[in-house]
């Protein structure tokens, strides 16, 4: 589904991303673990070009997105994207924030955005706040909002941006929840995460990057189980 | 106590020169009227001006690397120039080039003035708006951006809405340094509160009670003005807690 050849990326003189190479396959729940400053965000990020590569190709499905002549706005419709920050717009209604994109970018009518956005809430349990406001709700809250948002574009592929890492304790278990069912659902996921017990149970393919480079990648049973770098061991020691 | 009677009754004559013979007062509400009309045409302009300088130059900064498009960067350097230039001089040497350098044709000194006050102020509100756009954090940007919507649809719904909470109140200040700036026309011979003041002023060989009533006038136009805003400023935080 997506296609990623001799990625690098760098900010100035500092390079974050060194030669990645990675496929992704449809249907397929990859988990992104590694410490901060790994680049795993950065490498998210380039998938849907928030971060604009200073070298290498991204295919998504058939479609080279790192060409300059490609329509960036098509590409991003097909694949959601969650932050760490939620990044809700707080001067709109829940299901303004909902219903904004299907209905700007043509997918969808009014109504049946409208429609849509009410069948997803009920899902994440939050059919009672389509009018609030985003600031009305809690972290958790707002980070199920925030995948509904997404889902609302009807994506072929979901990024996650380390979805809990902003949210209260009590609260990472209601949003890795809806992940969960969403992961059974079918939905190709790529997901950079420190949740280790979500890598292991929703992952098929969980990658260790380190210092811009993915060090190694294998099962969740086998790379939690049995790493074989030591880069990878000393990270596991220090997390698990 | 001789004294203070005397004092008493000249004040009562300098003041009924000053405001009331030959209905001067008349003078002093026309003045008002074209320093209040002067400000309005001024900050209209410098608002058009403003808004079009803010958005050609933070689109230029927008722009994805690879992307960047050369008529927009020509653009965004004669904006940068004109900003740089507004910013770089004194308002009362821009309003005497205009009016005795550039429009040497034209007698409607006002006119020329309030021109030359709306090009002073766009390059300052533009710097105003650009602040509040810079200032709405970059992640609703790029929530916009991920969800497929264009860069244009993102500014207008989801960055211009947030930034105008930021911008209104520092734009209120501007309108009142505007009001306050207007009072430069009189430099190029504009028909401002000033010019009338000095008009009677020197029909009646007393500068004192002309120009203390002029800023009498000045500082209760500020203080409505200041007043109105403090109240527009209480509503929009008010907004930001629902």
């Amino acid at each position: 589904m997506i296609d990623v050849k001799g990625l690098y990326k760098s900010f100035g003189d500092h390079e974050v991303l060194h030669d990645l190479n990675e496929h992704i396959h449809p249907g397929e729940k990859v988990v992104i673990i590694g410490p901060s400053g790994s680049g795993k965000s950065t490498f998210l990020r380039c998938l849907n070009l928030l971060e604009e590569p200073t070298q290498g190709t991204i295919t998504f499905q058939d479609q080279v997105i790192t060409d300059p002549k490609a329509d960036i706005n098509l590409i991003r419709r097909q694949m959601g994207m969650v932050f760490q920050h939620f990044n809700l717009f707080p001067n709109m209604t829940i299901r303004k924030n909902i219903t904004l994109a299907p209905v700007r970018t043509g997918l969808m009518k009014q109504e049946e955005a409208d429609k849509t956005a009410t069948e997803l809430l009920q899902r994440v349990g939050l059919a009672d706040k389509a009018d609030a406001y985003p600031g009305q709700l809690s972290g958790g809250q707002k980070q199920r909002i925030a995948i509904v948002r997404a889902l609302a574009m009807k994506p072929k592929l979901m990024l996650f941006d380390e979805p809990t890492s902003a949210l209260d304790p009590e609260m990472v278990g209601e949003v890795l929840d809806v992940m969960k069912q969403l992961a059974e659902e079918g939905m190709t996921m790529v997901v950079v995460t420190h949740e280790m017990g979500f890598a292991r149970e929703v992952g098929d393919r969980v990658l260790f990057m380190a210092d811009g480079k993915i060090v190694e990648q294998n099962t969740p049973e086998l790379l939690f189980g049995a790493p074989r770098e030591e880069r990878t061991q000393s990270f596991l020691a220090k997390v698990l | 106590m001789e004294a203070f009677t005397s004092f008493i009754s000249s004040f009562q004559t300098r003041f009924y020169l000053a405001f009331i013979a030959e209905d001067r007062w008349t003078q002093y509400i026309e003045g008002v009227g074209t320093t209040l009309l002067a400000t309005a045409l001024a900050l209209v302009l410098g608002l058009i001006l403003g808004v079009l300088v803010a958005v050609i130059r933070t689109a230029h900064d927008q722009q994805r690397p690879n992307h960047h498009n050369p008529a927009l960067a020509v653009i965004n350097g004669i904006a940068k120039v004109y900003v740089t230039i507004i910013r770089g001089t004194p308002m009362v040497l821009q309003l005497l080039i205009w009016m005795f350098v550039v429009f040497t044709f034209s007698r409607n000194a006002t006119a020329v003035g309030v021109f030359g006050l709306g090009i002073n102020s766009g390059a300052y509100v533009s710097e105003i708006i650009r602040g509040g756009l810079m200032a709405v954090d970059s992640g609703q940007m790029e929530a916009g951006r991920s969800l497929g919507l264009p860069y244009a649809d993102t500014m207008r719904f989801i960055v211009v809405p947030q930034a105008v909470k930021a911008i209104l109140p520092a734009l209120g200040n501007e309108f009142i340094v505007l009001l306050k700036d207007t009072s430069l026309l009189t430099v190029i011979g504009g028909k401002e509160l000033i010019y009338f003041a000095k008009g009677v002023a020197n029909r009646t060989y007393d500068q004192m009670f002309p120009l203390l009533g002029a800023a009498c006038i000045y500082l209760v136009l500020v203080m409505i003005f200041s007043w109105l805003l403090g109240k527009l400023e209480r509503r929009l935080r008010q907004s930001d807690r629902r």
